[in-house]
């Protein structure tokens, strides 16, 4: 199959607030930017559209804004490779009228970030959902009415998909955040710094009285019979048994780095580094929003806007977003402090427990001595189709392992995409 | 809210037009969306593409991610747990 080819001043991978923010200031600027996402729509995964709504708010606001900017967005679009040539960048992008090579001058990445699964036992069950995951799979047309749903993880999204999940009708019988009780009051005392946050907490905490919430809890096991049907909840002396349809867990963020990666972009303690101007190490690539460290919505549209205005070349432009960018990236500090993981959350895979969901590699498997690359030799773990996502960050928490090394393709590609296109020289006439 | 049939393992289901794959396999009541390597049932968990454990068969083209995939009137949808396999 041959590839189409776009052209653009400026790609940008991922349509999330970051890439959104970017793509408009750059475009405003009359640059030719391109965006692309796997998703069917704009909106990344905090403005995912919700089925039947219009989207509402700033997210409203910044998908006018980019309509009017005339960047180009092209969703359902998965990147699988990249490479340099004489002439620029390109991406090799798979949609579904077939391969796009996007040529670029400039790259902007914005892939945002994936949630944190840690592997116990039951963990696999269907219903067995992520946090995040409930809330995109409710948005686009979960039918949960009725049914309890038990909460169990750990960071500032249990609330809000607590609120979700009620609005749609569940029953949330239980939310179990691991994080001491003293962390996270502290945590929410910090909050009445930011108004606008605490708002937020308030509201949700409006739409979630009645629901039992305990800090300083985590499940312990799901139970069922081919589907969840129970889940055994601890504080790591007492524990209890709560009946569910519906399970929800997942243990904070982590940014997505396949593509930074790949590119050769440094990345420190998780996540890309970038200068004031957001340019990451590698020449002509910016980064933006949390591959550069887990902050969230309002610090993705400062690290966006920042990185479109530098990316053309305005840099003036941009440095009056320095200072609530730095405000925020405190703040993102103080909220990994208090939601950072409790070490019993390591010993909750027994030996026969899942940890490599693609291919069925049991924790009993892995020698915590092992390099990842040694994991992957000797048991297959991170080499199915989700190529590490998963179970990359689990094996990382559980032994200390940093991520094994990023090769072409990124993602699982059909063979037509692999092939590059031929040089367009007189020894290959069309 | 208007509403789609399409096909799951030869049985006609209806969902609300605009939900994705997953969604509507889940209200469908269709949990064994895909078999592990042991056999044993697996459905979605991250709901945004990146797990890949709700990997069906759409319209004959294998391993689509149906969290990804707005189901669509007369869609073909095969799990690996499907009795038609």
């Amino acid at each position: 199959m041959t590839a189409s080819i776009e052209e653009a001043d400026i790609a940008i991978v991922g349509a999330g607030p970051a890439g959104i923010a970017a793509a408009a200031c750059a475009a405003e600027s009359g640059a030719r930017v391109v965006v692309v996402d796997e998703s069917p729509a704009v909106g990344g995964q905090i403005w995912r559209p919700r089925l039947g709504r219009p989207p509402r708010g700033a997210a409203r606001r910044w998908l006018e804004r980019l309509e009017r900017s005339g960047a180009v967005v092209r969703t359902g679009a998965s990147v699988v490779d990249t490479y340099r040539d004489d002439r620029g960048l390109v991406l090799r992008v798979e949609a579904q009228g077939g391969l796009v090579e996007l040529r670029a001058h400039r790259l902007l990445l914005a892939t945002g970030a994936r949630e944190r699964f840690l592997p116990f036992p039951g963990w696999t069950l269907p219903r067995v959902v992520g946090i995040g995951g409930v809330q995109a799979l409710l948005k686009a047309g979960m039918i949960v009415r009725g049914e309890r749903a038990v909460i169990a993880g750990s960071g500032p999204l249990l609330l809000p998909v607590a609120a979700s999940l009620r609005a749609a009708g569940a029953h949330v019988a239980f939310v179990a955040e691991q994080a001491s009780p003293r962390h996270v009051a502290a945590f929410a005392l910090g909050l009445w710094r930011r108004p606008a946050a605490l708002v937020d907490a308030m509201r949700y905490r409006a739409g979630f009285a009645g629901t039992p919430y305990r800090a300083g809890w985590w499940a312990r096991e799901a139970l069922g019979d081919d589907v969840v049907q129970r889940v055994v909840l601890t504080d790591g002396r007492r524990t209890r048994t709560v009946q569910c349809d519906l399970l929800c867990t997942g243990y904070g963020l982590v940014p997505n780095l396949e593509l930074p990666r790949l590119m050769g972009c440094a990345i420190e303690r998780g996540a890309v580094v970038v200068d004031e101007a957001q340019r990451t190490s590698v020449p002509d690539v910016w980064c933006a929003g949390e591959p550069t460290g887990i902050g969230g919505v309002d610090l993705a549209l400062l690290e966006g806007q920042v990185a479109g205005l530098c990316a053309v070349d305005r840099l003036d432009e941009a440095r009056r977003f320095f200072a609530p960018r730095a405000r925020l990236r405190h703040m993102a500090g103080a909220m990994e402090r208090a939601f950072a993981l409790r070490d019993e959350l390591r010993a909750l895979a027994a030996p026969e427990t899942i940890v490599c969901r693609c291919e069925d590699v049991p924790a009993r498997a892995f020698d915590a001595a092992w390099s990842p690359r040694q994991a992957k030799l000797y048991t297959r773990a991170g080499m199915g189709p989700c190529q590490g996502r998963v179970c990359g960050p689990a094996l990382g928490f559980l032994y200390g392992w940093p991520a094994d090394v990023v090769r072409t393709p990124i993602a699982p590609a059909r063979l037509c995409s692999l092939q590059r296109a031929p040089d367009p020289s007189p020894l290959h006439p069309p | 809210m208007a509403t789609v049939t399409f096909v799951v393992d030869g049985e006609p289901r209806r969902a609300v037009a605009g939900s994705s794959v997953a969604a509507a396999l889940l209200n469908a009541g269709i949990w064994r969306v895909r078999d592990a390597v042991d056999g044993a049932p697996r459905a979605p968990l991250c709901g945004m593409g990146i797990c890949y454990e709700c990997r069906v068969t759409i319209d004959g083209e294998a391993h689509r991610r149906a969290c990804l995939v707005p189901v669509a009137e007369g869609m073909i949808i095969r799990t690996s747990g499907g009795s038609s396999e």
